[in-house]
């Protein structure tokens, strides 16, 4: 009996070979994520700087011309950046807003039975391909508002702006609704035993202690919109220019992308390099946003 | 004795629960202090926080009968809630500062019901902090966050904060109950300096606390009022037997 | 008089917020009727199974529909062996060293990395620098890349869901670490897992960037027959239609994209039963 027992505590090959092999394969699994990084960087990387070997990097950042496909060749980046900053802001001052103030709503005012079913909803408008959206601004909200506006063109930042604010209003919303509930309940009680209206408690209690939060979801929502490709390839246009007026048709760095991929520029060529250039630099900005909205993010879960 | 509340057939139910029942009590003293014990889920904090009204905010919740607080019915339509809870303050278990300064939680209150002088504000604070016996502690850290002190000292800041508005009662759930011994006793010793100025209801799970710190007990059992009596009489000549079995420990 | 105000200022903005909310859910009302509109004079079976053409009249959506069912084919069992295996790496095996705070942080930010990134990605690594061509396999590989931040996210949090007590239950039982993830925490994680795998499948049917970037957007009259075949998806075919100048071929989008929203709807209902169903008892 003893030895019986003595015999059980060894042990199982198979139960641990699975126990050592496991972990290994799973660790194999998330490399997968350091992978696609490092392949990201290095793609861009390699043909971003045959690019640079032609066009000086001083030439590419501040040129205001951006002509790579047509005669007289001429590579300064900015007209793509303003275009693309243009919607983008658009985009932000339309979603911004109804974000914060339907998170505020849903997460302090809403019964729960009006969050049962607006919830799914704002997810099923988060989940609106983006190709649909940018058939909407071209179909729809151009239509509608060339008749407010007689000189807006067919293809405009107006349009692609508001459609791209539509695409980060559920994000905002849920970022920061996630946020606003974190906010520990008793926080509220102890400013309603003080007579405060839920107003009072949300913008004076719950805003400041989510703020950080807040902050992260607007940071995320401004770098998704800056990455957004479809929407603005159909409806913003094709015309790269330096032009404050959201009425006309620009280009963004990723409609820039998309309009070279699809047409015929060959491998090898500059034009081609061009795609891995605007790229990189697509890259880098929502990289840099991205961390920052990491960092504010961490700091809200930390306090109390 | 000075009459604080009556209440008159009190029911509340969550959804389909029924958490109080037919709770009558002719005088609750003002200017003194009632604790109110029973076990676990009795409910005590339901009934304290349908004194301010807390309990609106409880999906589900519903309450009928009379609060009658200087001869009004609290739960009265022309009752304004955010008025209501200015006259009675709260202090809950957990001490629940807002993450701002020590200074910015006491202005909280004065802040939302129209005081806006700075120098009206200091004297609110620095009145408030002293009668919550902190002043001395904190007086040369204002600025500094309320997280910063001590769990005992976050929890009479909340008396603070709560006081800082000038209410006529003060509910306390169980507000020692997360705190050490000695700040236990710094804050029954300040609820018995308090008692001159406002009325005090306060939960608590220690017998001992109830006995040794208030002037009337109320107990609670399976959302019945038991028995409402003056301390002395509850705890040396019980009037009912499940009170007796409780406070000598046979059940709860 | 002061609380007057403050009650008014209350209700006020209530309004004002429920307006906001109202503005968010009528933008999709709207939407929705307008592609309904559009898409009525088009929408029959016979768009279902007919291959595009030059004669809009006769043109359908078959080929784009048998791409996206391929691509989301292959790419859903790789993405979700890969990006659950990761979930559970990190929750449950994980030493807290820089190494893995690294991935962690690297995971959150590819989640953030424009869609046409991976599509630059998915052109030089696999259409090249593999030789696969602008293949299905390419664009299957590249989908995965994209959506297995959000699987790994989703997965993580289902995993870390369930509770301390069932993993040292157990432990304390004899099982070992693996055996007590495998069959004290996964099984409770499923649903939540699920459900980040029915999100991801819904955004990578309606990812288009990328595809277009591996080389998808071609005039395909044909349906793949291997994994190497070019092939196109739905929502590229739906560019297609848009770029042209004539309306038919905007009502022949309509018809499509309704089709398309159908599917990611119900997705997105599942999704959510899914959720609310099994939320309550993890
Ligand atoms: N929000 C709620 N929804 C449903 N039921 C509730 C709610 N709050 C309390 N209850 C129930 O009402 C009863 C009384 O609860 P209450 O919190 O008042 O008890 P208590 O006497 O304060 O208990 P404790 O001493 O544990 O704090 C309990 O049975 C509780 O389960
Ligand atoms: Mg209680």
């Amino acid at each position: 009996m003893m030895q019986e027992q003595g015999i059980e505590m060894f042990k199982d090959k198979r139960k641990s070979i699975m126990n050592w092999l496991m972990p290994k394969l799973l660790f194999l699994c998330a490399l997968v994520s350091i992978g696609t990084t490092v392949g990201i960087v290095w793609t861009l990387f390699g043909e971003t700087v045959a690019f640079f070997k032609q066009v000086t990097v001083f030439d590419f950042i501040t040129g205001t011309q951006w002509t790579p496909l047509i005669d007289p060749r001429s590579y300064g980046v900015l007209p793509l950046l303003l275009g693309t900053f243009q919607v983008t802001l658009i985009a932000c001052l339309f979603a911004f807003p109804i974000g914060i103030a339907s998170a505020i709503y849903l997460s302090e005012y809403a019964p729960n039975r009006v969050r049962k079913v607006v919830k799914p909803i704002l997810e099923v408008l988060a989940g609106i391909p983006t190709i649909v959206l940018g058939y909407f601004a071209l179909f729809f909200v151009t239509p509608q508002l060339q008749k407010i506006f007689d000189t807006m063109g067919i293809f405009n930042a107006l349009s692609a702006g508001i459609c791209v604010g539509i695409m980060i209003i559920p994000m905002i919303s849920s970022l920061s609704e996630d946020a606003m509930n974190a906010v520990p309940k008793k926080l509220r009680e102890g400013a309603f035993a003080l007579g405060a209206t839920r107003f009072e408690v949300a913008t004076q209690i719950v805003f400041p202690a989510a703020l950080s939060g807040i902050i992260a979801s607007f940071v995320l929502a401004f770098s998704r919109a800056i990455g957004e490709t479809m929407i603005v390839t159909v409806s913003a246009g094709a015309t790269p220019k330096i032009d404050i007026n959201p009425l006309d048709s620009i280009q963004t760095m990723t409609a820039y992308i998309v309009q070279v991929i699809t047409g015929d520029a060959a491998h090898g060529t500059i034009e081609y390099q061009t795609v891995y250039a605007v790229g990189m630099t697509l890259f880098i900005i929502t990289f840099l946003l991205n961390i920052v909205a990491l960092l504010i993010a961490r700091r809200y879960r930390e306090e109390y | 004795m000075e009459k604080a509340i009556r209440i008159d057939g009190l029911n509340v139910y969550y959804e389909t629960f029924h958490a109080l029942k037919n709770i009558q009590i002719e005088a609750l003293p003002a200017r003194a202090i009632t604790a109110l014990i029973g076990p676990s889920g009795c409910g005590k904090s339901t009934f304290l926080r349908t004194i301010n009204r807390m309990n609106d905010l409880v999906p589900g919740s519903r309450v009928d009968g009379k609060i009658i607080i200087n001869g009004v019915d609290i739960y009265d339509q022309q009752v304004d809630v955010e008025a209501l809870r200015k006259k009675i303050g709260m202090v809950f278990q957990q001490p629940n500062p807002f993450p701002k300064s020590i200074y910015d939680n006491i202005a909280f209150g004065p802040r939302l019901h129209g005081v806006t002088k700075k120098s009206e504000l200091d004297e609110i604070v620095e009145s408030s902090l002293r009668q919550a016996a902190l002043w001395d502690e904190v007086k040369d850290k204002l600025k500094k966050m309320a997280y910063d002190i001590s769990g005992g000292q976050q929890q009479r800041l909340c008396i603070a904060r709560a006081i800082a508005v000038n209410p006529e009662i003060l509910l306390m759930d169980e507000a020692t109950s997360a705190l050490d011994p000695i700040s236990t006793i710094k804050i029954e010793e300040l609820a018995q300096e308090l008692k001159s100025k406002y009325t005090i209801i306060m939960v608590t799970h220690n017998m001992h606390q109830a006995a040794r710190a208030s002037d009337h007990t109320g107990f609670f059992l399976n959302g019945e009022l038991v028995e409402f009596a003056t301390t002395e009489q509850l705890f040396s000549n019980p009037g009912d037997e499940r009170t007796e079995s409780y406070i000598t420990g046979r059940f709860g | 008089m002061n609380l007057k105000i403050r009650r008014a200022q209350n209700k006020m903005f209530e309004f004002l917020f429920i307006l906001a909310l109202s503005i968010a859910m009528l933008v999709l009302l709207v939407l929705l009727v307008q592609i309904v509109i559009d898409a009525l004079p088009r929408l029959s079976m016979q768009f279902v199974t007919s291959f595009p053409s030059s004669e809009p009249s006769e043109a359908g959506i078959y080929p784009a529909l048998i791409g996206t069912l391929y691509v989301i084919g292959i790419m859903t069992p790789i993405a979700f062996f890969i990006g659950t295996g990761a979930a559970i790496y990190l929750e449950e095996f994980s030493k807290k060293n820089a190494l893995n705070s690294f991935i962690q942080l690297n995971i959150r930010t590819l989640a953030g990395v424009p869609s046409i990134v991976y599509g630059i990605l998915g052109l030089t690594i696999f259409v090249r620098g593999a030789e696969f061509g602008a293949s299905l396999i390419s664009g299957a590989f590249t989908m995965t890349l994209l959506v297995l931040p959000i699987i790994i996210v989703a997965a993580q949090e289902a995993i870390r869901a369930v509770p301390r007590a069932r993993r040292e239950a157990a432990l304390a039982l004899g099982a070992t670490k693996w055996q007590t993830v495998a069959r004290a925490v996964l099984p409770s994680a499923v649903p939540g897992i699920l459900t980040g795998m029915i999100l991801a499948v819904s955004r990578a049917i309606g990812e288009t960037a990328p595809l277009i970037m591996i080389g998808a957007f071609t005039f395909v009259a044909f349906l793949p027959e291997s994994l190497t075949d070019s092939f196109t998806v739905l929502p590229i075919q739906f560019f297609n239609w848009i770029a042209r100048p004539q309306d038919e071929y905007h009502e022949l989008a309509a018809s499509g994209i309704l089709i398309l929203l159908l599917v990611l709807i119900s997705l997105n209902i599942t999704a959510v039963w899914l959720r609310n169903k099994y939320q309550k008892r993890i």
